[in-house]
């Protein structure tokens, strides 16, 4: 790096996420150049970022970081379904080759300074032996056998190993919480916006989520603070899924949990949604992250709560339930104001 | 043939169909003029009895008209279906009254506020504006539901009586350890229910991983501020500064037979007091005697309860032969005393990671209540009274 400004490589920016990151990383005073990289040209407006098409399972992506003189690579590209790569195959030499090939080049590249892997608390799973509040101490109750949870086990394992390697580079990884916005399409959103969401009979897990806008905030963060280490990333405090469904004004459906993942794989094979495993065990068991450390290490704080993020992205939504919340509404209306002033969020 | 005529239903005793013309049809013409005129000829011995029909006939529609006919169209506007449903009767106002008097009876004199209040509360859950915090604890529909519907459970049902109350902190952490009987969790519920009556705290009780791999179960666990029993989740707790029970019995406890009643089985691994020396909290020795007699477990079907992954299927003297009816606790007298707590704060740092320190204080609080139970059963009258 020189006087001029460091230089970041952003891969995955085909994507909605990594493209609004590199913009805002751009934007970055200290920032000289954005190279944004991935398989796909991205479908919106990258701005500054100048794009090289480049596919990260092939070691072209190595000549592109030296050619470039990369000092931060934020690696965004590790995608949680098979949907949009097209099997899951696929999806897994994406995520595990493709980071393999990525810090195989950075490993051979000397004046990289940083590296940011975006991971995500699905690491941790979901189970009814889960403590309430995951640590990054903390490991899954069970290891992962397949899917997205397993991919990232996989990557942040490969992270590790780099960051022994090369002890001058200073790795950031980020699990961040399943992330929520108007503008998100993932397993997650798509399951929230439909119609009528089917929930598992008898279980009301606790979700935590992250706002889009916080996971571009909290990238950027932590590609220009001196912070490394491994930090979960969560909106404050924590909803049931019964909550979120009536903030959002979602009509549900209880069903037992077979019948649940009966309706996933119908609504697969419509390509409605994705109900992955992993977001079958969000849906029935939940999920809570400790994010002392964000705050305290890496001086991170979350513009959005969960509760907000949860506002904020039922905004858009035509709500399809809550008649008897407006009947009563009518009713009330009626009526005094209570007093003793009740509080509540 | 003749009948036709005497109808004088909107024809007003003329032949036709009312059409309101004064001329009757042709068709209706044909009908009222032409039968004598070919009918007469045909039958002789008809004729007379025709002639007198006719006459009879001919004689009577004149007065209907003038006496019958326009009585009703003057003296009564036409009937109409809807006066017919009962309620219509009843006026709006009476509705109200009725309304207004149902809520005074239910919410007494200040009825519109407290209308006002429960309807603020209700539109709360509906709308989903109400808070948990991160153990999905929501200390509203505790305190309403679960506490309201235990608390006469625990007064008239067993008559718990609780001892030692000055024993737990008003603030701050402190874990309560207790003995567990029953067959099924009771004891734990009623432990709930009177510290909160006692003091005005919840206890957030630790509960197996069999409580949230059930489904209703677990969302009312975690409603009702329990989480699962492992170290971090008893850590964090106690370090929140929360009122935090265990029965480090756990199923071997709950689940063993009457005829061992009141002998403390082992107390786990002693992960309670790592975790109670680790936040630096008072251990506060809790024994439940009553708990034992609710369900007498005098049996146990091992190899169906495997086969549902559960730990046992208990066999009471009532269950299952009385089936549901089976499933009614007894009414036994319940004794709560908790004893006096235990510090930790005293010992030094590494105290929690010395498991010789960990084992002699789990016992000593396992000696503790023990000892309590002796005492308190000698004191009992009966398991009734």
């Amino acid at each position: 790096m020189g006087s001029a400004g460091r230089v970041v490589l952003v891969t995955g920016v085909s994507r909605d996420l990594g493209r609004r990151f590199a913009r805002a990383v751009a934007a970055e005073p200290g920032v000289a150049r954005v190279i944004g990289v991935d398989a796909v040209p991205p479908r919106g407006d990258i701005g500054d970022v100048s794009f090289v098409r480049a596919d990260i399972r092939n070691p072209v992506i190595a000549k592109v970081i030296v050619k470039e003189d990369v000092d931060t690579v934020v690696h965004m590209s590790v995608i949680a379904t098979p949907g949009s790569a097209g099997g899951r195959n696929t999806m897994k030499e994406l995520n595990v080759i493709g980071t393999m090939q990525l810090l195989a080049a950075c490993q051979k590249a000397p004046g990289l300074r940083s590296l940011v892997v975006k991971s995500s608390t699905t690491i941790y799973g979901a189970s009814s032996r889960d403590p309430a509040m995951f640590t990054e101490a903390m490991e899954p109750r069970r290891a992962p056998r397949a899917g997205y949870a397993k991919d990232l086990a996989e990557v942040e394992g490969y992270v590790r190993g780099f960051a022994r390697r090369r002890p001058d580079v200073r790795v950031t990884t980020i699990r961040a919480a399943n992330v929520i916005g108007p503008h998100v399409v993932s397993p997650l959103t798509a399951y929230l916006r439909l119609p009528v969401v089917p929930t598992v009979l008898g279980f009301d897990p606790r979700l935590q989520l992250l706002h889009e806008q916080d996971l571009v905030d909290v990238l950027r963060h932590a590609a220009t603070t001196e912070a490394a280490g491994t930090f979960n990333v969560a909106g404050d405090g924590v909803l049931t899924l019964s909550q979120v469904l009536r903030r959002l004004g979602r009509a549900s459906v209880a069903l037992p949990s077979f019948a649940v993942g009966g309706v996933g794989s119908a609504l697969r094979s419509a390509r409605v949604t994705d109900l992955s495993p992993e977001l079958l065990a969000l849906i029935t068991y939940g999920r809570g992250v400790d994010t002392t450390r964000m705050r305290r290490e890496l001086g991170f704080e979350p513009a959005f709560s969960t509760a907000a993020a949860v506002a904020d992205f039922a905004e858009p939504l035509t709500p399809t339930g809550g008649r008897a919340e407006r009947v009563l509404a009518r009713v009330a209306a009626g009526l005094p104001e209570p007093d003793g002033g009740v509080v509540h969020g | 043939m003749g009948d036709a005529e005497i109808i004088p239903i909107g024809t007003r005793g003329r032949p036709g169909r009312g059409t309101g013309s004064t001329q009757p049809s042709s068709a209706a013409r044909g009908l009222s003029a032409k039968p004598p005129a070919t009918k007469a000829p045909a039958k002789k011995a008809a004729v007379k009895k025709a002639a007198v029909k006719k006459a009879a006939a001919k004689k009577a529609p004149p007065p209907k008209r003038t006496a019958a006919q326009p009585d009703p169209v003057a003296e009564r506007a036409p009937v109409t279906a809807v006066d017919r449903v009962p309620a219509g009767g009843i006026p709006v106002s009476d509705w109200q009254a009725a309304l207004r008097g149902a809520a005074t009876e239910v919410f007494g004199d200040q009825w519109e506020p407290q209308l006002a209040r429960f309807l603020a509360f209700l539109r709360r859950r509906l709308t989903g504006a109400f808070e948990v915090d991160e153990y999905g604890f929501d200390p509203e529909v505790t305190e309403r539901f679960l506490m309201a519907t235990l608390r006469p459970i625990a007064e008239k049902w067993f008559r718990v009586e609780v001892r030692g109350v000055e024993n737990i902190p008003t603030e701050g952490g402190a874990l309560v350890v207790s003995n567990h009987s029953g067959t099924i969790p009771v004891d734990g519920l009623m432990t709930m229910v009177s510290i909160h009556d006692a003091t005005g705290r919840f206890l957030r009780p630790l509960g197996a991983d069999l409580v949230f791999r059930l489904p209703f179960v677990s969302t009312m666990a975690r409603r009702s501020g329990a989480t699962l029993a492992c170290n971090e989740d008893a850590e964090r707790m106690l370090r929140g500064g929360e009122l935090v029970g265990v029965w480090p019995e756990g199923f071997k406890g709950i689940g063993k037979p009457y005829s061992q009643r009141y002998k403390l089985q082992r107390f786990g691994r002693g992960g309670f007091v790592s975790a109670a020396l680790r936040a630096g909290v008072p251990i506060v020795p809790l024994s439940v005697v009553g708990a034992e007699e609710i369900y007498p477990l005098v049996g146990n079907v091992p190899s169906l309860a495997r086969l549902l992954g559960l730990p046992y299927i208990p066999i009471t003297p009532f269950f299952p032969l009385l089936g549901p009816l089976g499933l009614v606790p007894l009414p036994s007298k319940w004794l709560l005393e908790f004893g006096e707590p235990i510090r930790t704060d005293e010992f030094d740092q590494g105290a929690a990671d010395d498991p010789m320190l960990v084992f002699n204080v789990t016992d000593q609080v396992r000696e503790t209540i023990q000892q309590t139970l002796y005492s308190l059963l000698m004191q009992r009258e009966s398991v009734f009274r």
